[in-house]
């Protein structure tokens, strides 16, 4: 039901997000979904790669910080109201979207979203209880 | 104009005969009343009665920032509690500040060479003095203040922050003397023009300025964008706050340390032996009259030498040089004293938080900028930016809590500060004086 997410702390200079990318690329790892926050000094990039636990490896042999979160990636119908229909089951469990990031599925036509809930277990539970389909961790390492 | 005639233009025979008079009831003061400063003279071998000339003074022991600290907070106090009218503090090394205490006639005293230094400075009895020195604990507030009402000037008690505020009030009262760090002289001057206040349009005639280290240049530029003239004066929280020497405005060369009352000393600071006579060297300065926190040889870790030639405008006691480095690492910072110390103190009673750090000094619009990067370990690290800034956040407030100067935490990469093969170089002050 989880799906590994790794985090990596940049600071805000050139060259830094080319550099991860350069050393996944190095190790043979596809990125799968990725989002970028940012403040004025520093940045948080957030990966979804085939391999999460050599994703972290190289990345902390090249001296970066990295994390490991566990998020939910939730298959969104691509029209109209899929978002919406999600948060609304959100909203009346009173659970909170800490961040969350989409990409658009090349095939099935449908969107996937990844999630960080405040509450990981009892978003699964609404999900679950609302009938919104999560997507399995192999499903999106492997998209 | 010289305050107190008689005493700052005694004879150096007669000032030295005073200075040994003064000398011998301070040590034996000492040896009676502060266990901890008895201890150390009996390691050393010297009893009170081995005073008999200026030149034993060497025989005493040094008192140093450590041996404060190791007595915090009231230990090294020479007179009983109910004596005390007054504590000051000042940054410590470590978590705890330094802390000195007056007796009613200290504060006098105090009074008395703040009344000098204001007076050597060019100022006199009818000013309207504006003293944006800090106040509270930081000597330099209200040490200032208690001498400029001594001299007889009208004081405006002002202290530091809210510059467009300070300058409506220098144009309302008609300030003539300013009392302030040298840095925060030239951010008020900053403020002034983004004010369209013409520097001539105001009253001020001089300023004294003193806290923090600075040189010629930014004298002239004081001078030239304040249309004043600039004093350089001394002091330090440990052997009294402002007030121990003092530039004279006839030359502005050199500063007149008030020899009646403090001894100063330039020793070799790795063989703690006399510099020959006008060598750079660190000042170490002994209290002759304070009653409640006196100090035998205290070494200051500030760099200076001594000038001992006659100077034009009559004084005899000699002069220190403006101060021209430290021998240990403290920075001043907005005239608050900082040592990087300190900042490791914080950052290592914070979870997670890893001693790698660096301290960034800067001199943004004439005020000290200092940014504390702080290495993200994945202790602390999170997917969620809103944790990161508010760890920031926590460091900067509880430096702030601890230093009383605020800073900007920067988050930076593992290993990007620099490791270096002995001693980490903790701090890069990029300021130019």
């Amino acid at each position: 039901m989880k799906v590994e997410q790794i985090s990596i702390f940049l600071e805000n200079k050139s060259g830094r997000l080319a550099e991860v990318a350069t050393v996944l690329a190095e190790a043979g790892i596809n990125i799968r979904a990725l989002s970028l926050a940012d403040t004025t000094d520093f940045g948080i990039l957030r990966l979804i790669v085939n391999d999460t636990e050599k994703a972290k490896q190289v990345l902390k042999e090249k001296g970066f910080t990295v994390g490991k979160t566990e998020v939910i990636g939730v298959e969104v119908a691509d029209k109209p109201g899929g978002l919406a229909e999600i948060l609304n089951v959100m909203k009346a469990n009173s659970i909170n979207v800490e961040y969350m990031y989409a990409f658009v599925q090349k095939s099935a036509g449908n969107a996937v979203i990844i999630f960080r809930f405040d509450e990981l277990e009892k978003a699964i539970d609404a999900l679950q209880k609302a009938g919104i389909r999560i997507m399995k961790g192999e499903e999106i390492y492997s998209i | 104009m010289i305050w107190n005639e008689e005493f700052e233009t005694l004879p150096r025979e007669a000032l030295e005969a005073l200075q040994l008079k003064r000398l011998k009831n301070l040590v034996e003061r000492v040896y009676t009343a502060v266990p901890y400063y008895r201890n150390k003279m009996d390691q050393a071998g010297v009893k009170p009665t081995d005073i008999r000339s200026l030149a034993d003074l060497r025989k005493l022991p040094f008192t140093t920032k450590e041996d404060l600290r190791l007595n915090y907070p009231f230990g090294l106090f020479a007179v009983p509690f109910d004596k005390v009218v007054r504590i000051h503090a000042s940054s410590g090394t470590t978590g705890k500040p330094t802390v000195v205490g007056y007796t009613k006639n200290d504060i006098d005293a105090w009074a008395e060479l703040m009344a000098r230094t204001l007076s050597a400075g060019g100022a006199h009895a009818g000013d309207v003095v504006h003293n944006a020195y800090g106040y509270g604990l930081f000597t330099g507030g209200l040490g200032a203040h208690y001498g400029a009402e001594r001299l007889g000037a009208a004081v405006i008690p002002i202290s530091g922050g809210n510059s467009k505020r300070q300058i409506m009030l220098m144009q309302d009262f008609g300030s003539t003397v300013l009392l302030c760090t040298p840095s925060y002289a030239l951010n008020l001057a900053d403020v002034m023009k983004e004010m369209n206040v013409d520097p001539k349009s105001l009253k001020l005639r001089v300023g004294l300025f003193g806290a923090e280290p600075w040189s010629e240049n930014m004298r002239q530029e004081i001078e030239a964008r304040l249309n004043i003239k600039a004093i350089d004066i001394f002091g330090l929280s440990e052997v009294m706050g402002p007030g121990v020497a003092s530039e004279c405005i006839e030359e502005k060369h050199g500063l007149h340390v008030f020899e009646d009352y403090f001894i100063p000393e330039i020793i070799n600071p790795e063989t703690f032996e006399p510099v020959p006579h006008g060598e750079l060297g660190e000042l170490v300065f002994t209290t002759l009259t304070k009653e409640a926190f006196p100090v035998i040889r205290y070494r200051t870790k500030d760099l200076s030498r001594l000038i001992t030639e006659p100077c034009s405008c009559g004084r005899t006691f000699h002069r220190m040089q403006r101060i021209t480095g430290r021998t240990d690492d403290m920075l001043i910072i907005r005239g608050v004293n900082v040592f990087p110390s300190q900042i490791e103190h914080v950052l290592m009673s914070i979870e997670g938080v890893e001693p790698h750090y660096q301290i960034m000094v800067d001199r943004q619009a004439s005020l000290d900028i200092m940014e504390v990067q702080v290495e993200v370990s994945e202790d602390i690290f999170s997917d969620e930016i809103k944790v990161l800034e508010k760890l920031g956040k926590r460091i900067e407030r509880e430096i702030k809590d601890l230093l009383g100067v605020s800073c900007k935490v920067k988050l930076v990469e593992p290993k990007t500060i620099q490791r270096s093969e002995g001693k980490a170089k903790r701090v890069i002050d990029n300021r130019k004086l």
